[in-house]
């Protein structure tokens, strides 16, 4: 694929320039970048601007869960690059600090963006624009920044989640689509995030919209709602409050939680929960360098080195998500008991943007009111 | 015969009119030197940083719209009355345990009282699902669930606050009561309770204040049905980035808060002074009291040991099905548990930051309150502003501060200094509330006799004023750890490089969907928890020692 230049190299390519230069159209493949400082989409895994950089020390900003890949001293190592991990909430809290301090930024770096909150960054000009070149993506996942302005980096599925041992305790089939949590034999047997606080949360009803259109969303969360199922505010008290398997003492054996959640409960070689493949509804993150920063340069190797193969593929043990490069293997672990959904969800990103708040009151008014 | 008991009790609880007017001798430039540390630090660390981040988003329109919007409205309305009722429950509960452990000695009161502090400082995401644990099911997402929690966290405030207070009174004064023909009951209303109003007042305006700005409790046990401001401040802001909304609804906080602390320090102005002497006023418990001693010591006990003993359980609960003691050895061993490599580290920089907060905030807090008690018609004000931070959204100081602090020279943005200030901003209203009723129930007399004794105005304030501000200080210090060591939420919001806090790799821990998570989670709050019980023994035993001088 990487070979002879894609139409989805070349797609990326254009976006990338079209975000930069301001381009009106793109018509040839041949373009290449006519100013030096603007970011190069270049084929080589190693790409960047190779400038003298020895001695900078960049921020990286991520959510609170953010662990970074011992890859990342690699980086340092080649580079001369030191990077500096900065948390300080979660996704939502990371992105609207960004938003709130655009063009004086917090530190170079800003790792963990989702889709359902890319276009609110974007009408900030939080970032200055760069789509990596530096690894294969597949269409689906280009397609959710189709102005290139960040870079996709990994995806993540929300998805129910079931206790094994309890469904064959009781002896009950494990429900394998959405629609099967209406029905009265799963009363009272699922806990979900509220999405107005929650991102699992706002996945799942993002999962619903998806399934079931804007106008059926809103009577499926009613039958549920009938037949028992309960919200919380957040996925830690979802997972280790309300859900069987969290080790809390909890009742309900359906959860909202991850596809990559099953492999933390695997005991001796045997899964202990495991995702309901229909049910997933996929993000994607990105990793954007932050206009205002002071090393866009080493920031833009930062984020190619971000989607290189060995940073990708230790992102499943430390950070619980899928990469983006395609062609890199799962550990597995993941490959056996969390691998993504086959056929995951999702919501085009501009229909996410008009309605998100709307979607959120409507649940609101459908579950809680 | 009535009235004349009345008269008589009046006199000696000290709240007659002869006791008006007890200020401090301070001469005026050493009371603007003192006022001058609050008000250049709550002013430049708290008021600018909320003052921009109001203005950012507010307008006359968003007023008119957010208080025209039934469910905010809804939401304002839920808040106060949670708290009021919280707060008088926390009252009713606490006062029994803080009498039994201010009056009796018995073996291991000095461990039930600091145990008492444990629900307090833990933080709430860890206590709120140990105390789920032991809630049967039909009570999770409740509101007596949210205000019974509420009241199990808080109690601390009260026994410790009023308890300080109720060791302090002369038995003596209570035995004449009696004599003088005062039934037990009426002995408790005429004398104690006026002697201990300062400390029931400022007790009720923290925890009034806490379950106010009540966050990590409502999300946890209350649900998405029963947000409260805070809960909606912080959704405004880092969820959906309402800042018009957001800076309507800090406000109403601010006012709300105002107009509670204005309304309380007019009441706790009245000096409630009175014979008041060492802790020597504590005794074995005799016949009757054994048996009501006993029973409130032993439903305390209880009380705290359930949700903490559920929270020890956890710590070997190491896979869904099996027991083990893996978390254990990961946290004692500093093993890394993903996505946690150092928790060891995390409680020394827990301790580094406590001690920083405290010594920050009992500086600012004994300034303060030395400067309101010298200070009549400007110390009110003073007394409002000190007590604002603890009732405002810890994500609109954390906001606030991210766009006020952005530029040289107060670019502190990712600074490690900007986290022991936030904690010190949390607990300087508290070492303040505690402060100030020890310092207005000093007797004016002691003042005039020093005086007439020749003693210069500072000399006067040095021997009087000061050992009964250095002995309440200390109790201010104990709170001021405890609510450094489990703070979580003020500065969750602010962004941190490197080291981090107990709580905060508590929460890190929780990130991630294994039982052994939860089970390490829980022996990382476990040892913070014991790290809290001697902290707070250190400083009980430091007050011990400094008792009797007044």
């Amino acid at each position: 694929m990487r070979s002879v230049p894609s139409p989805t190299t070349v797609r990326r390519r254009c976006s990338a320039l079209f975000a930069v230069l301001f381009l009106a159209s793109c018509g040839s493949d041949s373009a290449g970048p006519t100013d030096s400082s603007a970011p190069r989409a270049t084929d080589a895994v190693t790409a960047g601007d190779t400038v003298a950089s020895t001695g900078t020390t960049l921020t990286l900003l991520a959510y609170d869960s953010f662990v970074a890949p011992a890859a990342l001293a690699e980086f340092t190592a080649s580079t001369g690059i030191a990077v500096t991990v900065a948390t300080g909430g979660d996704t939502g809290t990371l992105v609207n600090k960004a938003i709130l301090t655009a063009g004086n930024p917090e530190g170079d770096v800003l790792w963990g963006l989702d889709s359902t909150l890319l276009s609110r960054a974007l009408r900030s000009d939080v970032f200055e624009p760069y789509l990596s070149a530096a690894s294969p993506l597949t269409p689906e996942v280009l397609a959710t920044v189709p102005g290139g302005e960040v870079t996709p980096v990994n995806t993540g599925d929300v998805c129910l989640n079931v206790d094994l041992g309890w469904f064959t305790d009781k002896g009950l089939a494990v429900p394998t689509t959405l629609d099967d949590l209406t029905d009265p034999a799963y009363e009272d047997l699922l806990v979900v995030e509220n999405p107005a606080t929650s991102s699992p949360g706002l996945a799942f009803l993002l999962a619903s919209v998806a399934e079931f259109g804007t106008d059926g969303f809103v009577p499926f969360w009613e039958s549920l709602r009938a037949n028992g199922a309960l919200a919380v505010d957040s996925w830690d008290a979802a997972y280790f409050s309300e859900f069987t398997a969290g080790g809390g003492g909890g009742s309900r054996p359906i959860v909202v939680s991850y596809a990559s959640s099953p492999p933390f409960g695997v005991v001796d070689g045997v899964a202990t929960t495991a995702s309901v493949d229909a049910s997933c509804y996929r993000v994607v993150e990105f990793a954007g360098v932050l206009a205002g920063t002071d090393h866009p340069a080493e920031a833009r190797q930062l984020v190619d080195f971000m989607v290189s193969e060995a940073f990708q593929a230790e992102l499943p043990d430390s950070n619980y998500v899928y990469p983006v490069r395609v062609g890199t293997e799962l550990p597995e672990l993941f490959a056996e008991f969390g691998a993504p959904s086959t056929r995951p969800l999702t919501v085009p990103p501009d229909e996410i943007d008009a309605n998100r708040e709307a979607w959120i009151e409507q649940w609101t008014d459908a579950f809680i009111g | 015969m009535d009235r004349a008991v009345d008269r008589r009790l009046h006199r000696l609880s000290g709240s007659s009119a002869g006791a008006r007017g007890a200020a401090t001798s301070l001469p005026r430039p050493a009371v603007a030197a003192l006022a001058a540390v609050p008000i250049v630090t709550l002013g430049l660390g708290f008021g600018w940083p909320v003052a921009t981040i109001i203005a950012r988003g507010v307008s006359w329109s968003a007023i008119g719209d957010v208080l025209g919007d039934r469910h905010i409205l809804g939401v304002i309305w839920f808040t106060t009355w949670q708290a009021a009722l919280s707060t008088l429950l926390t009252l009713a509960a606490g006062l029994a345990p803080a009498w039994v452990l201010a009056r009796y000695r018995f073996p291991g009161r000095v461990l039930l009282r600091s145990l008492v502090t444990v629900p307090f400082v833990l933080p709430t995401v860890v206590v709120g699902t140990a105390f789920l644990a032991v809630l049967p099911d039909r009570w999770h997402r409740t509101i007596p669930a949210i205000i019974l929690a509420h009241v199990w966290m808080n109690l601390a405030v009260v026994v410790r606050t009023v308890g300080s207070r109720l060791g302090q009174i002369d038995p003596q004064l209570i035995d004449a009561a009696t004599m003088l023909g005062a039934s037990r009951w009426r002995a408790w209303w005429s004398v104690t309770v006026p002697l201990i109003r300062g400390a029931l007042l400022a007790a009720a305006s923290i925890v009034f204040l806490f379950c106010f700005t009540s966050f990590g409790i409502i999300r946890l046990i209350g649900g998405p049905a029963h947000p409260t401001l805070e809960v909606e401040i912080w959704r405004r802001t880092t969820q959906l980035l309402d800042l018009r909304t957001a800076s309507i609804l800090s406000l109403a906080q601010l006012v709300i808060v105002g107009i509670l602390i204005v309304a309380v320090g007019r009441w706790q102005r009245r000096p409630g002074s009175g014979i008041l002497r060492s802790s020597l006023a504590d005794r074995r418990p005799i016949g009757g009291e054994r048996w009501m001693g006993g029973t409130v010591a032993g439903a305390l006990c209880l009380t705290l040991a359930l949700p903490i003993g559920a929270l020890v359980v956890r710590t070997f609960r190491v896979t869904a099905t099996s027991w083990g003691m893996g978390a254990w050895r990961a946290v004692l061993g500093n093993e890394t548990i993903a996505p946690v490599a150092d928790p060891r580290g995390s409680l020394i920089v827990s301790v580094r930051t406590a001690v920083v907060a405290t010594v920050v905030a009992v500086v600012i807090g004994a300034a303060a309150a030395a400067a309101i008690t010298s200070a009549r018609r400007f110390g009110a004000l003073l007394d409002t502003g000190v007590m604002l931070p603890l009732g405002t959204s810890a994500v609109t100081v954390g906001f606030g501060m991210l766009i006020t602090f952005d530029s040289p020279p107060f670019d502190l943005r990712g600074s490690w200094v900007m986290i022991p200030i936030g904690h010190a901003l949390v607990a300087v209203p508290i070492v303040a509330r505690v402060i100030l009723p020890a310092l207005r129930s000093i007797p004016g007399g002691l003042r005039e006799a020093a005086t007439m004794l020749g003693a210069s105005p500072l000399r006067t304030w040095w021997e009087v004023d000061r050992p009964v501000l250095a002995k309440a200080a200390t109790v201010g210090a104990g709170f001021a750890a405890a609510v450094s060591l489990g703070e979580f939420g003020a500065t969750s919001f602010l962004t941190r490089t490197g080291s981090e806090t107990a709580p905060v790799t508590i929460s890190r821990y929780l990130s991630r969907p294994t039982p052994l998570n939860l089970a390490a989670a829980s022996a990382l709050a476990s040892l913070l928890m014991v790290l809290t019980l001697v902290a707070i023994v250190l400083v009980d035993r430091r007050r011990a020692a400094a008792d009797g001088w007044l």
